[in-house]
């Protein structure tokens, strides 16, 4: 028996001969479809005499924009008008993440309180919040809270100079001074260098079983300086009431100067977006925690490690790696969902496109425009988490 | 040998004494006691506040005047028997269900139900409507609750097959269609005519039916080995994914009659269609988290008993896949019945867009807290009872040790 006498097996009784036509045929009827769709796409706008084209992002936008961080009027192009709609989402969503862990991670922890009021106030958050939807919460702190504020003339002042009615809410803001980016160069740097002392005591405590004490005082330091710097070196603005010229005494009937003033929409967003995907968060930060079973907490102590050290060492780096993974789709989502500004009118990127839609009446080049800004914001997340996900995975060999 | 003498001492006592669970619960340092006291106050206050309000300031006359507007739109009210008949539909196959899924359960009326069940009661009795919607209800209830107990009385005598309860529910989806929107004998209802709670829960529905085929496909399809499959489905899915609902909804209002010959489609049909098309990815994404859950041993047992590999696909994994992807399905489910608010912002009046439009009514105006916390609460119970019950049916699917 040779080899050559072996018949070859019929070519459709070859698994790889039908993998291949299966897949041909699947990708020319998507392929098929998605020409169709154009085609069809072609002739109805022809039909109504437009066709596909961008040129129109050169023209003058000429609608207004309520709040922009960058100088606008309404005579800049189209596409100057998409970039002040991004930047107002990304003014939202950056410091939307920053607020949403913080308050995510402190309610996720507060359910493992000792204390029982504690932990039923945070399961109680979690289970409201996440089973009302977004959209009517955002309309209900805009209306029913926000809006509610009472007027100019009776403009509520909080402590540490924070005034609050219906033309919106001003808070103590650094000025933004050559100083102020110094001073934040060197928190930096601090913090970098912080980080590595913290490695340092870390590695000299478990390695060569010193009590780690010097480094503690130094970082102690190091926070009093830092602490030092926020407090005096930024040069904060409080904002404070015109002086009547007549009755030298503060004017309340206007709206106080200097600070930052933050409109009631953008309040709006911010506290909508925090507040609900916070409960999201907490939820993860409460499973994340729960999955480190009690046996690690207890075989790191029989090693004879303090609690603060058990929780770095042994706890934090297994709760974070079931963490991180599921936070990334929080933050995406919060960053999706900042596009129900519409609703509230903060003019961010999806609110000025719907009206450079309304203004051109060209729905496939805004829309296409539209996807791949949030494509490109989402891919962008990712890639940062991915990122951090890379530094806390299990390193297996 | 030097032997300890175990020093005797009493065991420690188990039981607590309600003062001795509040020292150890609310006041175990001075930390937690302020901590407790803090919250006690700023409850009691917040509760006085809203009682205030609620017995004082609000004017909850815009609720008992709208509740048709709220939960059927202006669907026409000489037909309003057929959603009265299809809420029994959907009692009485609740009520299947329940029993169905609580036959594992040792005690049927356990006090999470009984609490639910009187609140339900309560209110339906309560509400401030005719006496005989309110009849209606409430015998509509019952038939809910007779059917569920009956099965879980009768079992395992007179048992209904998952099979049957599969093809009740496959019925009662066309039934309730039929008798939504008329036609073949009833006078029709145009979709223009649907709104309030009706809707939402309408759209809610079709599109979780309808994405689960494209879904399984998609899963299947981002899991398969064939390159081309797998990444026409990965691009659906991520990109789908990467946008927000409101772009597709948008897309799907403005966009679908540029795509199609003919553009006569219906408003609420084609944001059913962006729905579904939307959450056809996330619905890929549980199952495919299902589909990975399933150990490799599972495909090479069965290729190895000679199964090709469609009908390994589904007789041997697509039923483990399924029943792990069940919780995942569920919340998705969820979050879609919330979704459907977004609809609103397109112009269809489901239940927040109808109370934006009586809001818009001079009569009610500035009515915004009232309005809103009623359909707060509205979306809270059904999310909140979908998520117990979602609980409830992965204990009882759990077939694990």
């Amino acid at each position: 028996m040779t080899a050559d006498t072996t018949e070859r097996i019929a070519i459709w009784r070859d698994e790889r001969f039908w993998k291949i036509v299966f897949q041909v045929i699947v990708l020319a009827s998507v392929i098929g479809l998605i020409a169709l769709l154009i085609h069809n796409m072609n002739v109805n706008l022809q039909k109504t005499n437009r066709e596909f084209d961008f040129g129109f992002l050169r023209f003058s936008a000429s609608f207004n924009i309520g709040e922009t961080i960058i100088p606008y009027s309404p005579s800049d192009s189209f596409r100057y008008a998409f970039l002040v709609g991004l930047l107002n989402t990304v003014r939202v969503i950056i410091p939307g993440f920053i607020l949403t862990t913080l308050l995510g991670v402190f309610v996720g922890v507060a359910s493992f309180s000792d204390n029982w009021l504690v932990r039923k106030l945070s399961l109680v958050y979690v289970e409201v919040i996440r089973n009302i939807p977004l959209l009517l919460q955002l309309i209900f702190w805009y209306f029913a809270v926000f809006l509610n504020l009472p007027r100019v003339k009776d403009q509520l002042q909080l402590p540490l100079s924070v005034f609050m009615s219906k033309a919106g809410i001003s808070i103590p803001w650094p000025e933004l001074s050559q100083g102020f980016w110094g001073w934040c160069g060197v928190l930096f740097v601090g913090a970098i260098a912080a980080w590595l002392i913290w490695r340092w005591r870390t590695l000299v405590i478990v390695e060569k079983g010193q009590s780690g004490q010097p480094q503690l005082m130094i970082l102690l330091g190091m926070a009093i300086a830092s602490l030092a710097i926020f407090f005096f070196g930024f040069n904060w603005v409080f904002p404070s009431l015109l002086i009547d010229q007549v009755t030298q005494e503060p004017d309340t009937t206007r709206t106080a100067v200097g600070g930052l003033k933050l409109s009631l929409e953008y309040t709006t967003l911010l506290t909508g977006l925090v507040v609900y995907t916070a409960a999201f968060i907490a939820e993860i930060v409460r499973s994340g925690i729960q999955s480190v079973s009690k046996g690690q907490w207890e075989a790191a102590g029989s090693l004879g490690l303090k609690s603060g050290l058990v929780m770095q060492l042994v706890v934090l780096p297994q709760a974070l790696r079931v963490i991180i993974p599921p936070l990334n789709s929080q933050y995406m989502n919060l960053a999706k969902n900042s596009s129900l500004a519409l609703v509230i009118g903060y003019p961010d990127l999806y609110s000025v496109n719907s009206t450079i839609f309304n203004q051109t009446g060209k729905p496939v080049e805004v829309f296409t425009m539209i996807m791949f800004t949030y494509l490109a914001i989402s891919l962008t997340i990712s890639i940062v988490m991915n990122w951090i996900n890379k530094a806390v995975e299990l390193q297996t060999r | 040998m030097v032997t300890a003498t175990p020093q005797s001492s009493a065991p420690p006592s188990l039981q607590t004494t309600p003062l001795g669970w509040i020292k150890k619960n609310l006041f175990s340092s001075w930390f937690n006691s302020l901590l407790t006291i803090f919250i006690v106050g700023f409850f009691l206050w917040a509760t006085k506040n809203f009682v205030v309000w609620a017995a004082t300031d609000a004017k909850w006359d815009v609720l008992p005047k709208n509740w048709n507007l709220f939960f059927a739109g202006v669907y026409p009210n000489n037909q309003y028997w057929r959603l009265f008949l299809l809420l029994g539909f959907i009692s009485a196959i609740s009520g299947l269900s329940w029993g169905y899924f609580s036959r594992s359960v040792a005690r049927f009326l356990s006090s999470k139900v009984l609490w639910g069940i009187g609140i339900v009661t309560l209110l339906t009795v309560s509400a401030p409507t005719h006496l005989p919607f309110r009849l209606i209800l409430l015998g509509i209830l019952l038939l809910g609750l007779i059917i569920a107990w009956g099965e879980h009385r009768l079992y395992p005598d007179v048992s209904l097959s998952g099979q049957w309860l599969s093809l009740s529910y496959f019925f009662f989806f066309i039934i309730g269609f039929w008798l939504i929107q008329g036609n073949l004998g009833l006078p029709s209802v145009s979709s223009s005519l649907w709104g309030g709670l009706l809707l939402t829960v309408l759209m809610a529905l079709v599109s979780i039916v309808l994405c689960f085929p494209l879904g399984l496909l998609l899963a299947l399809g981002r899991q398969s080995s064939l390159p081309a499959i797998s990444w026409i489905s990965t691009a659906y899915i991520e990109v789908i994914r990467g946008v927000p609902l409101i772009c597709i909804l948008f897309m799907g209002q403005n966009m679908i009659q540029l795509f199609l010959p003919a553009d006569n489609l219906d408003r609420v049909l084609r944001a059913i269609i962006a729905l579904t098309l939307f959450s056809a990815a996330y619905m890929a994404e549980n199952i495919r988290g299902g589909l990975q859950a399933v150990p490799r041993g599972q495909y090479e047992a069965a290729s190895s008993l000679g199964l090709i590999k469609p009908l390994t696909i589904s007789l041997i994994v697509l039923p483990q896949a399924l029943k792990i992807s069940i919780p995942a399905i569920v919340g998705q489910f969820i979050s879609l019945f919330q979704d459907t608010t977004l609809v609103s912002i397109i112009g269809l009046p489901e239940l927040l867009g109808m109370s934006r439009s009586i809001l818009g009514n001079p009569e009610f105006l500035g009515r915004y807290q009232e309005v809103y916390v009623f359909i707060a609460i509205i979306y809270w119970i059904f999310c909140y009872s979908m998520s117990l019950g979602s609980r409830q049916v992965e204990k009882s699917l759990d077939t694990g040790h």
